[in-house]
């Protein structure tokens, strides 16, 4: 098991490796973030100072081993356009984000594990053809899009909840819903397939030879197999939420590491992307090995491999 | 009580395709007897509707499949006029049966215990620490060592064949009328097989069980069972006590099985296999749907479906040959 760890934390970080060379490449495809910075009309020799003054002039390969030289003494620079520490940047934004992505994860669960089990319990009936219309939509309608017309139904028209910024429960609700739906769609698809196959199981057969109430064997002997794949792409969601909610956060103007990640595309901050970015994917790897745990927890057979 | 246990009359059951458009018939017109304590064998190949029959007895079917027709006399009550939750509470306390997979049979995020308790809670209203003490008693009725240990162990910390007794173990819970063993020892090795069909006997035994046991393999039959029913593409092709078919087989079918095992001291170099595929169950062919295998078929087979004749005292044969006006 401990040799399963470390080979696999091995991995992890060859992948963070690549990943920060990729992203430390693309940036600097972007363009000058020297011409984002200065005055309007400033003169190339301002602009060659605040080039030096980040050492954007050095050769590329320089810039790489110093981002990365830096990086292994866990500093992740100075942002561009804060003048401030990165790392304490996306520090300040993480608990917007995480608050976010709870609530759209929360939302996501209520929804697509209830219609999943019903879906798969009433398969092809008139509820399964309603879940996938609803895991259609889920799929087919862009966060963004769904915030809009969320914006335009409630804020405008009914003028119940805020369009934007943070703060109340109410914030919340809008950038969550837009954020879990496709997410609910994503569980909902997933709880009714690892529903169905558990249904077909032996077990559950011998469950119901057992004489026990269809609600029993469903809730005790089906839902808790079930739920161990939807538990599993969960938890990796959460992270991906935390990740993908750029569009959402900009959208609804939510001060988390997306809207950071968004501002650092458009200043050029390239520090604050290399940051969010590499942050990002640690999360991943971490709750990717965390998810291996929680598995151990629910599955007694993992649980005493040792 | 007078009258056998169990009496199916005229069963079918048929599996519909989504559209309606294929049936097949797993379980065409069967009808059979089981005595309180007696021991019932019911022999088929693969496919010719055993475990349909079994899980139709219980009415636990597939959503595809429909009892067409039929009777189910259980204790002289008609199961199929039973509302599902009276059916409900026969399976698993009347009624039990014991899975083709016993490996695959038992939950694996749930203790030993806690499921051979289940049947016992649900069926009885036991509380939990009175059930939980007499599914240790009945693990040690099915000879597991150490029960106190092992109750408290999940499915996959036990072998094959201790699972299999717990399956067991579970199927006599709330002492059970009638026991349905559905091909109960293809999945383990041949002493595990000879321990466990001794320790179903002995449940037998001592629980007056009767025991329908499910299988292809006729010399568990003949160990086993005081009644066998032959089928074949869902038909009972011939029944009777054990002693007098494996003497005198009248149907083809019968015979060609028998002349099939294989024998200790056996000088033929060559095992003798029945010539041919098992019909398709969606498409048989018409008259006998043995009659493509059979090598004493006739014209007559080719077009008519022979009617059940009685051979003999308690025995029965859907053959021609068997028909008493041209015998």
């Amino acid at each position: 098991m401990k040799k399963y760890i470390v080979k696999r934390l091995g991995l992890a970080l060859i992948s963070l490796l690549l990943l920060s060379i990729t992203i430390f490449l693309l940036m600097r495809i972007t363009g000058d973030p020297a011409v984002l910075l200065a005055e309007p009309g400033a003169s190339a020799a301002d602009l060659d100072a605040i080039r030096q003054q980040f050492g954007l002039d050095r050769p590329l390969w320089t810039q790489y081993v110093s981002f990365l030289t830096h990086l292994l003494r866990g500093d992740f620079g100075q942002s561009f356009y804060y003048r401030t520490d990165v790392f304490e940047l996306y520090l300040s934004r993480l608990p917007a984000s995480l608050l976010l992505a709870s609530a759209a994860m929360a939302f996501s669960l209520l929804v697509g594990i209830p219609t999943g089990i019903i879906a798969a319990v009433r398969v092809n009936q008139w509820w399964d053809s309603g879940g996938k219309i609803f895991a259609l939509l889920g799929l087919s309608m862009p966060s963004f899009w769904v915030g809009l017309l969320m914006i335009l139904f409630f804020s405008v028209y009914l003028g119940w909840l805020p369009s934007s910024g943070s703060g109340t429960v109410f914030h919340l609700v809008m950038p969550a819903i837009s954020l879990g739906w496709l997410f609910a769609a994503v569980h909902m698809r997933l709880t009714r397939s690892s529903m169905l196959d558990v249904l077909g199981s032996e077990y559950v057969k011998l469950a119901r030879l057992k004489g026990l109430p269809e609600a029993l064997v469903i809730s005790k002997h089906a839902f808790k197999n079930a739920l161990i794949p939807v538990l599993t792409l969960a938890g990796i969601n959460l992270v991906i939420m935390v990740n993908v909610a750029v569009v959402v956060e900009t959208v609804f103007a939510w001060p988390g590491v997306g809207r950071l990640l968004y501002e650092g595309i458009a200043f050029r901050d390239f520090p604050v992307v290399q940051a969010t970015v590499l942050l990002g994917g640690v999360m991943i790897v971490v709750v990717n090995l965390l998810v291996d745990i929680l598995y151990a927890v629910i599955d007694p057979r993992i649980r005493y491999e040792g | 009580m007078s009258g056998p246990l169990l009496d199916v009359r005229h069963l079918s059951t048929h599996y519909v395709s989504a559209r309606g458009t294929r049936v097949t018939r797993a379980v065409d017109d069967v009808s059979l007897v089981l005595d309180v304590g007696g021991t019932l064998g019911i022999v088929g190949e693969s496919g010719s509707g055993k475990t349909t029959l079994a899980l139709t007895l219980l009415r636990l079917l597939p959503p595809a499949a429909r009892i067409v027709s039929g009777e189910i006399f259980f204790e002289g009550a008609d199961l199929m006029k039973k509302s599902d939750g009276e059916i409900r509470r026969i399976r698993g306390k009347r009624i039990a049966m014991i899975l083709q997979d016993p490996m695959m049979s038992l939950n694996p995020l749930f203790t030993v215990g806690d499921q051979v308790a289940e049947p016992i809670r649900v069926h009885e209203g036991a509380s939990r620490g009175s059930a939980w003490n007499r599914a240790t008693e009945l693990l040690k009725s099915v000879r597991i060592a150490a029960p106190e240990t092992r109750v408290r162990e999940y499915p996959h910390q036990l072998s094959g064949g201790m699972r299999q007794r717990i399956v067991g173990a579970i199927a006599i819970s709330c002492e059970p009328r009638i026991l349905i063993a559905d091909e109960p020892t293809t999945s383990l090795d041949l002493t595990i097989q000879a321990q466990y069909l001794k320790l179903l006997r002995d449940l037998q035994r001592d629980h007056n069980l009767a025991l329908i046991f499910i299988t292809h393999n006729l010399g568990i039959v003949a160990k086993m069972c005081d009644q066998v029913a032959v089928m074949y593409a869902g038909r009972l092709v011939e029944a009777g006590p054990v002693r007098q078919i494996y003497n005198a087989p009248a149907h083809p079918y019968t015979q060609a099985l028998l002349e099939s095992i294989p024998r200790v001291g056996d000088n033929r170099k060559r095992l003798t296999a029945i010539d041919g595929q098992p019909p398709d169950p969606a498409a048989p062919p018409p008259g006998c749907a043995f009659h493509p295998r059979c090598p004493k078929v006739m014209d007559r087979c080719r077009s008519e479906a022979p009617p059940e004749f009685r051979v003999a005292d308690a025995q029965t044969s859907r053959c021609w040959l068997s028909d008493p006006t041209t015998r």
